[in-house]
């Protein structure tokens, strides 16, 4: 029940019912699908990228279970303002938090709240859905599967 | 009175039942666990588990060929198991059973053989709205290869379909394939009125009986049909293992599947003559030690009263729907008369994979997603469901503890 209490803490539920940046954005620099089929989980993510490659905006919209919702709510949280640089080094610490041992330390900030997903094996890529969407929008590729 | 004694002894009967089943006492997240997806697959009593091994430890061998003691010795076994599903489906003849891998093969099967055999450009291949995508995948790529259409049977929202519809649905149909029991919403359907006025068109019929063979007594020369397929793993059998029946005169005259050895008769590089059937269609070494553990599925089945394990099954799920028709934000699929034993649910604003994760966690396994019936979850409007299904060694213990899963995450999306 820990695991699960870890998982589904609070700050997971919270961004789930109400989550952060939830619209769409008129007019992206860059935005792309993502989906995962195995989950039916839906996403859309919205980016303004500024010209000394800041994110200066970002967003997303869509369907899906609460993992996925509250992983894509803290990531927009967590990259408004940042450069693309610290979004890619994010992008990979997240990936390694969520499907290894890496031990989970203090700077990794609200990256800790989904780690707990590791124990899961069955839902990282809900988790991880939101991320390798952004990742494709800014790569323009317009699509991201996780299958 | 009667029922309540009647209802005890069936508990004593399906308690002894369940202890031959070893894997009910692991435990799952550090909490016994609580088996409700035997819909997905069930578990294996002793009996399979220990034939299986005594084959492999004692008398392995390859079987049709061989003039040796072992490979005589379980090509007999072998094709003993073949009368007994004949005897089990109430066939007329062992050589109408095909073992196939399972019943996805068994529809594949017949989408190309049966296919090549009656259907011509504009024919129609007539399916139902609840079929699982292994009784619609091949016939859309059968039409595909045929010229054929695919028309599809409606149902209502409690999951019946529409007979009414049927006598006009079978307008230039040449093939009727139809599930006896659906996977989702647990629709037993009237196979032999379905079957009896499909064949008053000259339809070729085939049921999809994956869903039933573990939960009632199947006879088809009583249904009528002309194939009837189904999959070992789902009659506590092991996977790998499946079987085709088909009407003898048609299983002649189909082409063969795929071809290799043991469906000969003879081989040259000139000409080649096809064996007849059941042979035809089993290329290749089959899964010997599977159909083996079938016959010691079938075999165990044969000292369990079908009514029994029937009656025990409707009164669990009784329980269980009732518990959940208490609770509020519940949404509850499939619900026609004398329906099958699953329960196809979803819980209001909690997405079913949150919902299978804390279940999960309770160590209670249920299964969560589109279940392979994606027209299914289309027809419904929902992205997917959760599905808790019962079989003859769960206990109201398990319904208990289910119940308890579900009202947790509830609490815990509150």
């Amino acid at each position: 029940m820990n695991d699960l209490k870890a998982l589904y803490q609070e700050v997971i539920l919270d961004h789930s019912k109400k989550p952060r940046n939830f619209y769409a954005i008129e007019n992206p620099s860059h935005q792309a699908l993502g989906h995962n089929p195995l989950c039916g989980d839906n996403l859309k993510v919205f980016v303004v990228l500024d010209g000394q490659g800041v994110i200066e905006e970002v967003s997303f919209v869509g369907e899906g279970c609460a993992i996925s919702k509250a992983s894509a709510s803290l990531m927009t949280e967590m990259v408004k303002g940042k450069s693309l640089a610290d979004f890619e080094a994010l992008y990979h610490l997240f990936h390694q938090v969520a499907t290894t041992d890496t031990p989970i330390v203090e700077e990794m900030g609200k990256l800790r709240v989904l780690a707990g997903v590791r124990e899961y094996p069955a839902r990282v890529k809900c988790a991880t859905l939101a991320w390798h969407t952004l990742e494709a929008a800014l790569h323009n590729r317009e699509i991201a599967q996780t299958e | 009175m009667m029922q309540l004694v009647r209802l005890g002894q069936v508990r004593l009967v399906m308690n002894s039942l369940r202890a031959e089943f070893p894997v009910l006492k692991t435990k799952v997240h550090g909490k016994p666990l609580v088996y409700l997806d035997s819909a997905a697959s069930t578990q294996k009593p002793l009996a399979v588990i220990e034939a299986m091994d005594a084959c492999l430890r004692e008398g392995y061998s390859n079987v049709h060929r061989g003039v040796h003691a072992l490979s005589q010795r379980l090509s007999a076994k072998y094709e003993a198991v073949r009368a007994q599903v004949a005897d089990f489906l109430n066939a007329e003849d062992a050589r109408e059973i095909v073992f196939c891998k399972g019943t996805t093969d068994a529809l594949n099967l017949l989408a190309n053989s049966l296919g090549a055999l009656l259907l011509e450009k504009g024919d129609k291949v007539l399916l139902t709205a609840m079929e699982h995508h292994a009784n619609i995948v091949p016939w859309q790529m059968a039409c595909q290869r045929f010229g054929a259409e695919l028309v599809v049977l409606p149902m209502d929202a409690r999951g019946v379909l529409s007979l009414e519809a049927l006598d006009e649905a079978l307008d230039g149909v040449k093939i009727f394939a139809m599930a006896h029991v659906s996977n989702v919403l647990g629709t037993v359907n009237p196979i032999r009125e379905m079957v009896r006025r499909a064949k008053e068109k000259g339809v070729v019929t085939i049921v999809d009986g994956a869903q039933a063979v573990a939960h009632l007594s199947v006879d088809v020369r009583d249904l009528g049909c002309d194939f009837y397929v189904f999959s070992g793993h789902k009659l506590y059998g092991p996977t790998a293992v499946g079987v085709l029946y088909g009407r003898y005169d048609l299983l002649e005259a189909m082409p063969p599947y795929q071809g290799g050895g043991d469906m000969i008769l003879s081989v040259s590089f000139e000409k080649t003559l096809y064996a007849k059937a059941p042979l035809k269609f089993e290329a290749g070494t089959p899964a010997i030690v599977e159909v083996i553990g079938l016959g010691a599925a079938l075999n165990w089945l044969k000292n369990i009263d079908f009514k029994e394990i029937a009656r025990h099954e409707h009164h669990l799920y009784a329980l269980a729907e009732e518990g959940m028709r208490q609770l509020e934000g519940v949404r509850i699929y499939g619900e026609a008369e004398g329906k099958s034993a699953l329960l196809a649910f979803s819980l209001v604003g909690i997405h079913p994979h949150d919902a299978g994760t804390i279940m999960d966690d309770q160590g209670v396994a249920v299964r969560v997603g589109h279940h392979c019936a994606e027209p299914v979850m289309h027809f419904f409007k929902v992205p997917a469901m959760i599905r808790a299904s019962f079989a003859l060694y769960n206990n109201e213990e398990d319904v208990e503890r289910f119940l308890q899963a579900v009202k947790l995450t509830q609490e815990m999306f509150q």
